[in-house]
């Protein structure tokens, strides 16, 4: 029977265990709220990974770990026609660039990164492909998945407390009174805090910083838990009342119709 | 006929179906079923799956409805579709029962998420004896303090009407 279903009802913790325990192997095909994701097993282990638009060649990869410098990355592209990941991996390994230790533990850590921003996906949809396998041009890697479960786990519980905390991303953020001072942030807060004006939500400033939703949420819940911030609705945002509020347009007829219900609670 | 609709609105058991029977014309409309989880049956027997409906006629032309959502998160899907059209909605918090602030709080956000609506927030159960101080639960609820946070006993006809009218005074200053 075909292992497909909806993420509300099966979390993606919940299925990499089942993927684990039953040592599957395949493609699980995740179409989350906004992107789409193939993460592809072994027997069991994480093979590769692809979410979105990542390019998750072997030399973007590198490039984005600081292992290769911008013009080396721009010369691989250009070549990228003739040598696939795997033919440049042994390049680079018999050039002494690097060692097959070391692209493998870029890899793993890329992979496991695009895992970490499915634990956030709580809409979409899933279906595994037993006969969709990694491409054959791409390094494939063997992880176990005991530790990124427990990992995933750990951050679903962090993000339903923080997505009760701050529910929509849709609002944005004013300054308290409370002064801005000896207060030691992080680079992240910073970014965050530099961009914190009731004209911007909250899902402005992640894009902006090229944040998740998770990592923008939990510096907002810290600077709220320290009540430097207040959410806001965001300035100039114009949400049309909605028409069925008052049964009349007029605003005069509205004070008398909230006039007459003062009057009438009053009397009770 | 006229009518408008404001929203009750706060956690599980803060006291809501009270509420709207305090002051409703009609037996409040609840749809209420026996509470399943051993946890919450300590905390009451029944509790509201889809909505409570009350009503307050004002003349032969003009109605308030008073809708209750239901307080568990599980049925909050509930939520957005009671909010629709809403005049403003209050926020229930039982004052003795901390563990709830912070899904008040959440709720609170929701709402507003929602719709730009006016609202209050009622801090119910204040005749207890372990009942939180209004300061105190303003700092745990992060209220502004433009935000009115009233007492309440949502038993008390009198109260309950008071928390009301303070809601449409909110509502009065937003169209001005």
């Amino acid at each position: 029977m075909a292992l497909r279903g909806n993420l509300r009802d099966f979390t993606i913790t919940q299925l990499l265990n089942l993927i684990n325990l039953a040592r599957k192997t395949g493609t699980l095909v995740v179409d989350g709220p906004s992107e789409q994701a193939y993460v592809s097993f072994r027997e069991g282990k994480l093979a590769y990974t692809r979410v979105g638009q990542d390019d998750g060649s072997l030399a973007a990869v590198l490039h984005k770990a600081n292992k290769l410098t911008v013009n080396q990355y721009r010369a691989i592209v250009e070549r990228a026609g003739k040598i696939n990941d795997k033919e440049l991996g042994l390049l680079l390994i018999n050039a002494g660039y690097l060692s097959q230790q070391d692209i493998l533990a870029n890899l793993q850590a890329y992979f496991t990164n695009s895992i970490r921003r499915l634990f956030t996906w709580v809409e979409g949809s899933f279906r595994f492909e037993n006969e969709m396998l990694p491409p054959d041009d791409r390094i494939n890697v063997r992880l176990d998945l005991e530790n990124i479960i427990i990992e995933g786990s750990r951050q679903l519980r962090e993000w339903e407390q923080l997505q009760d905390e701050i529910p929509s991303l849709d609002m944005a953020l004013k300054f308290t009174d409370r002064p801005l001072k000896n207060v030691n942030l992080s680079v992240e807060e910073w970014r965050v805090v530099s961009f914190i004006n009731p004209k911007n939500s909250m899902k402005q400033i992640a894009q902006t910083n090229k944040m998740n939703d998770l990592e923008v949420r939990r510096i907002v819940y810290g600077l709220l838990q320290a009540g430097l911030v207040e959410i806001v609705r965001p300035e100039g945002m114009v949400v049309p009342q909605s028409p069925k509020m008052f049964p009349t347009q007029d605003k005069e007829e509205q004070k008398s119709l909230v006039n007459k219900l003062i009057g009438r609670i009053r009397s009770l | 006929m006229q009518t408008v609709k404001m929203v009750v609105t706060g956690p599980f058991s803060a006291g809501k179906t009270e509420f709207i029977q305090s002051v409703s014309e009609i037996d409040v409309v609840s749809t209420e079923r026996r509470i399943s989880n051993a946890a919450e049956r300590s905390v009451k027997e029944a509790t509201t799956v889809a909505m409570d409906f009350g009503r307050i006629t004002v003349n032969d032309d003009l109605v308030l409805y008073l809708f209750g959502t239901p307080g568990q998160k599980r049925f909050d899907f509930m939520w957005e579709i009671l909010s629709e059209g809403m005049l403003g909605f209050i926020v229930m918090v039982d004052s003795t029962r901390p563990e709830t602030f912070r899904e008040a709080r959440s709720i609170l956000e929701t709402f507003r998420a929602y719709a730009p609506t006016p609202y209050v927030v009622a801090a119910n159960k204040q005749d207890m004896e372990d009942s939180w101080d209004l300061e105190d639960m303003r700092h745990a609820l992060r209220l502004d303090s433009k935000v009115k946070l009233l007492p309440c006993i949502a038993t008390d006809r009198e109260k309950v009407k008071g928390i009301l009218v303070e809601l449409l005074n909110n509502v009065l200053s937003e169209l001005k």
